[in-house]
């Protein structure tokens, strides 16, 4: 059996700031496969944000374990993170957090040519990411002078730089128009289809239909896990399909 | 149908065949496209309630065809039904039963309930968009229609969240 590429263990978080404690995550166990691509929903409060961060190493998990990649992760300090996020994980948050100084082009560069490649693999694979997201245009503006929905093509492209053995999403298309959020779709189902792993949060339904596998929260705990089943309709592809599908 | 055949003839007379063929124009893979059966049956019933007239055309080699025309009863009906507003899509009530009733039953469990339906609507949302994928980029009337499909399952899906939250299952 090959390793997985996240595997997480009777995680918990329980936030204690100021009086009451706050259980966030209670208890969730998770494995994914290489080349899986995995949709986790769930309210609002729910947990999906606070438990992927700490997939990520940006919150710290008051018990259990993460394994990335067959490595311990859990127990790495704030820089053991920093250099296992530069070499594995890709990460795209719910708040877009871009690099206000930088331009679009240079913002999406840089996890490359930290990760060690040549600043024209670098060029080349920021001019496809950007192209892909319909983004092309602009590349040398700040992210200051971009949209909501555009600022947060650009943190998937950013995400996506590196090619990470792991990307992390938190609702990637949350500021988008269904038109926007049909290029986020198309380049995720590219880099699905070339074995990206994908772990990722989303109320979209649009984008959790293209996942394997849905998993959902409720009160921090994982309520169901399973594939998306297949439909028994013949795919015939023809007539009457909107209105057969929606019934 | 009844009324979309009503709106067709509005524009020209026609037989039952090219009625087929501009319902199949207009709306694409997206609509179930009605046999040919189903058109003349609907037509005969429109001709009896005198919303359209048929007449015989002469066909050299064949059978005469019947052209259907709109009256004015039914140009009537027609801008009576496009003038009065719609009502909304109903809920899925049928689930909604399931889900309430289950506890009564003892055969179902809330939960796992919610979770079938809920990747049951992922699977239809993947269809929808297989659909979309392999429908004429330029028939925008199809396109809007799966598009409007995929809205409401994401707002089906929106609700089968709040049932499980708040029935507390
Ligand atoms: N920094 C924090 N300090 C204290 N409590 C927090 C903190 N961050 C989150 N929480 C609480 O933890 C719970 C889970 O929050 P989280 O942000 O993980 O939910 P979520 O599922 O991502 O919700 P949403 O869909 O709204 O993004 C909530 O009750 C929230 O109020
Ligand atoms: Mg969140």
């Amino acid at each position: 059996m090959d390793t997985p590429v996240v595997k997480a263990t009777n995680l918990v978080k329980i936030y204690q700031t100021g009086g009451l404690p706050v259980p966030a995550v209670r208890g969730i166990d998770l494995t994914v496969r290489a080349g899986e691509f995995v949709a986790i929903m769930g309210p609002s409060g729910s947990g999906k944000s606070t438990f992927i961060h700490m997939l990520g190493g940006l919150e710290t998990r008051t018990s259990g374990e993460i394994w990335l990649d067959g490595k311990r992760a859990d127990t790495l300090s704030e820089s053991g993170w920093a250099v296992l996020r530069r070499q594995k994980v890709g990460f795209v948050f719910q708040f877009f957090n871009l690099v206000a100084n930088m331009t679009v082009a240079d913002n999406v560069e840089l996890p490359a040519l930290l990760g060690g490649v040549s600043p024209r693999q670098a060029r080349e694979r920021r001019e496809y990411l950007l192209g892909e997201l319909g983004l092309t245009e602009r590349a040398a503006a700040a992210p200051a002078q971009l949209s909501g929905g555009e600022q947060q093509r650009v943190a998937l492209a950013r995400a996506l730089a590196n090619h990470p053995r792991l990307l992390l999403a938190d609702e990637p298309t949350g500021n988008l128009d269904s038109r926007n959020t049909r290029d986020v779709l198309k380049l995720l189902g590219q880099v699905h289809r070339q074995g990206q792993t994908i772990v990722l949060v989303t109320h979209d339904a649009r984008v959790a239909s293209m996942a394997d596998r849905v998993v959902s929260l409720l009160d921090g705990q994982i309520v169901d896990d399973g594939a998306i089943p297949r439909t028994r309709r013949r795919p015939s592809g023809t007539a009457g399909d909107v209105v057969e599908l929606h019934g | 149908m009844r009324l979309p055949l009503l709106a067709l003839l509005a524009k020209e007379p026609a037989h039952g065949y090219e009625l087929k063929q501009a319902l199949e124009v207009t709306f694409g893979s997206a609509y179930p496209s009605p046999n040919i059966g189903q058109i003349y049956v609907t037509l005969g019933r429109l001709e009896k309630d005198g919303f359209v007239r048929a007449v015989d055309v002469e066909q050299s080699n064949r059978p005469n065809k019947k052209v259907y025309y709109l009256t004015a009863a039914g140009r009537e009906a027609l801008e009576t039904w496009v003038d009065e507003p719609t009502e909304g899509p109903r809920v899925r009530d049928e689930f909604f039963m399931k889900l309430v009733l289950a506890p009564l039953t003892g055969i179902a469990d809330r939960m796992a309930l919610v979770n079938r339906q809920r990747r049951h609507y992922l699977s239809l949302m993947r269809d929808l968009d297989a659909l979309a994928e392999r429908t004429d980029p330029e028939n925008r009337v199809a396109l809007l229609l799966i598009e409007g499909a995929m809205l409401h399952l994401q707002a089906d899906l929106d609700w089968l969240q709040r049932c499980q939250e708040d029935l507390a299952l």
